[in-house]
């Protein structure tokens, strides 16, 4: 899959919650293939302490619109300045990024995410449902502001959530949701903060289902040249940019 | 039309634009972006006798402009370089150099004696400066007599140009300069990464697995200006320039110093295709200026 840099034109911004937003941009030219799980490198402008790109999960894809959704959690600077573009603004970037999730046929599919690690899953969801999948998206947030574009999930399979003050859905961790005991599943993704996937993989292993992560190390370049985000797996060091960022768990020394 | 063409010593490149060494991968992984015969020459990743696995994430941190990594010289060793990679990038139309490094004299020897062997490798780079290195490395590069030691035993083994890479983490650096001269070495490049730290306040723990790393990018550049500026007032052999360069402007300036050609390494990562912008950048800048031969570009720097 060949990649490019490109300049993309900001067509919106929405705002989720205070440190949630969705950026949509557009490609001046026809966007090529796009798998789920993949990143961009973003290029911020005008701070100065963001001196790298910004590596961000694709959230979703409409070809008829020509444009790429990226779902943003505001961490420090670069993210906050990312927040401010306006429409017709534009942004640099380097992409399509990384490897991609597994997509199953016919499978019981469940799909787990917490904090800014929901962004791939939306595509993800998409694509699962495409190929036959039952889809069952877990979100596990802090309180019933942060649980949003549920509606965008249930256009894919079926949505829960969980809630740390028990303001929304189940209270809780998403590991804790009643679903995981209820339900059998055939196929788990995950992406978050690492504590929440290696509860997830726990999860997958004593029930014994093949389990897909999505790891967030932090990179340079993005595309193999600088071998910086590494990730330990039982073949040695692999590169979490071009061999990554999903990583089967089976592969990794959690 | 212009002439960019350079010459460090036989060595001829179509251009001063190369690449540096553990930015650029084996060069494959900016064919999409660039055309990599657009370049003078291009610099493969650090490669030592034995296969490394480098050491643990986290291996970079970012700084006022800038980074510190410590990759440690992740490679699969020299002899799968060459059976592996180096018949997959030899067809480049361009100057392949190897990064020779190494913790221990053999392997810098055996390593080099290998490489000579390759027919479309024109020159090496011995890198007697990675500050990450444990067992040496850099240990090489900091003092005259290891820095000389070590180019003199590649030296007996390696036939084609050898290019010394000096470290910054030094008190003189034209010292390392003129022992590594003595010693044969045909050109010195400059400089490998500054040793530097980053600590995260909050959690009170350093933001790299080795505590300290290498500094690159533009917050290294006034120090390798004046360095390059230094070392060309005190060797003969031509000089390659490195350390912050992100556009023309940078590269020329690094010419002026007294830089025969220029490396370009972080600024890899932010603009995939900024080594071919930097070639049109300095063309641009000739015909601005009226200069027909960018060779008279070099040391051209007028101090009052
Ligand atoms: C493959 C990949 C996909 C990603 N996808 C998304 C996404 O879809 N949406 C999203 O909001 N974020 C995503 N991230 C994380 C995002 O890149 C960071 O939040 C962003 O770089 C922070 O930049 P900043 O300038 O705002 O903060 P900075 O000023 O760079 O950082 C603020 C603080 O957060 C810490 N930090 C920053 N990045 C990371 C990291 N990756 N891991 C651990 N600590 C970190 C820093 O050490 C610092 O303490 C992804 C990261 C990767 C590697
Ligand atoms: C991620 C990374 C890896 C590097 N690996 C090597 C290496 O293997 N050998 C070497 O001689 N220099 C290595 N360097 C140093 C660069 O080649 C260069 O000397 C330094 O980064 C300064 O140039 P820059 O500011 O243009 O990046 C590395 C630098 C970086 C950022
Ligand atoms: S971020 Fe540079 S190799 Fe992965």
């Amino acid at each position: 899959m060949k990649k490019l840099v490109q300049d993309f034109e900001v067509l919106q911004r929405k705002e989720l919650n205070d440190d949630h937003f969705v950026l949509d941009v557009k490609a001046l030219e026809p966007l090529p293939e796009i798998r789920p799980g993949q990143f961009v490198n973003v290029l911020v402008k005008d701070s100065n302490t963001t001196f790298l790109r910004r590596p961000l999960s694709i959230h979703f894809v409409d070809y008829e619109r020509n444009t790429i959704s990226l779902y943003i959690k505001k961490i420090g600077d670069g993210t906050k300045k990312l927040g401010e573009l306006k429409e017709g603004d534009t942004l640099n970037i380097v992409y399509p990024l990384g490897n991609q999730y597994s997509i199953p046929n016919n499978a019981n599919t469940l799909l787990v995410g917490g904090g800014c690690g929901v962004a791939p899953l939306l595509y993800l969801a998409k694509h699962l449902n495409q190929a036959g999948n039952k889809v069952t998206t877990l979100l596990g947030v802090r309180s019933e502001k942060d649980a949003v574009e549920l509606d965008a999930y249930k256009e894919y399979g079926n949505i829960l959530v969980t809630t740390e003050d028990g303001s929304f859905g189940e209270k809780g961790y998403p590991t804790q949701h009643s679903i995981l005991e209820k339900e059998k599943f055939d196929y788990v993704f995950t992406c978050g903060p690492e504590p929440m996937m290696k509860a997830v993989a726990a999860y997958s292993t004593q029930k014994n289902i093949p389990c897909e992560v999505s790891l967030e190390n932090t990179m340079a370049c993005g595309f193999g040249a600088c071998l910086c985000c590494v990730t330990e797996t039982t073949e040695g060091n692999k590169c979490t940019c071009t061999e990554g960022p999903v990583f089967n768990i089976n592969d990794l020394k959690w | 039309m212009v002439n960019l063409g350079v010459k460090l010593k036989d060595l001829s490149l179509k251009n001063p634009v190369m690449t540096a060494s553990g930015t650029f991968g084996f060069g494959e992984e900016f064919e999409d972006f660039i055309d990599l015969s657009n370049l003078g020459g291009i610099l493969v990743k650090g490669t030592t006798r034995h296969h490394r696995e480098g050491n643990p994430y986290p291996r970079m941190a970012e700084t006022p402009s800038g980074m510190l990594n410590a990759v440690g010289l992740q490679n699969k060793g020299v002899e799968n370089f060459c059976s592996e990679i180096y018949p997959r990038i030899k067809h480049y139309d361009t100057n392949i150099l190897v990064n020779v490094s190494g913790s221990v004299i053999e392997d810098y020897v055996e390593t080099a004696a290998m490489i000579n062997d390759l027919e479309h490798i024109p020159a090496i780079e011995l890198n007697i400066s990675c500050p990450n290195v444990k067992e040496g490395g850099m240990a090489f590069g900091t003092s005259c007599a290891s820095a000389a030691e070590v180019v003199k035993a590649v030296r007996q083994v390696y036939k084609k140009h050898l290019m010394v890479k000096l470290s910054p983490n030094v008190t003189d650096i034209t010292e390392i300069a003129k022992a590594v001269e003595a010693e044969g070495a045909d050109s010195v490049s400059l400089i490998n990464t500054l040793l530097g730290m980053a600590i995260d306040a909050e959690t009170r723990k350093p933001l790299l697995s080795t505590v300290t790393g290498g500094l690159s990018g533009p917050a290294v550049k006034p120090v390798a200006l004046r360095m390059v500026w230094q070392v060309f007032n005190a060797v003969k052999i031509p000089i390659v320039g490195l350390g912050g360069i992100m556009n023309a402007k940078d590269a020329i300036e690094f010419m002026l110093a007294g830089a025969t050609a220029v490396q370009i390494g972080t600024a890899n990562f932010i603009d995939p295709q900024v080594t071919e912008k930097i070639v049109v950048g300095i063309e641009d800048y000739m015909k601005r200026h009226n200069i027909q031969d960018i060779n008279d570009l070099i040391g051209a720097l007028q101090v009052r």
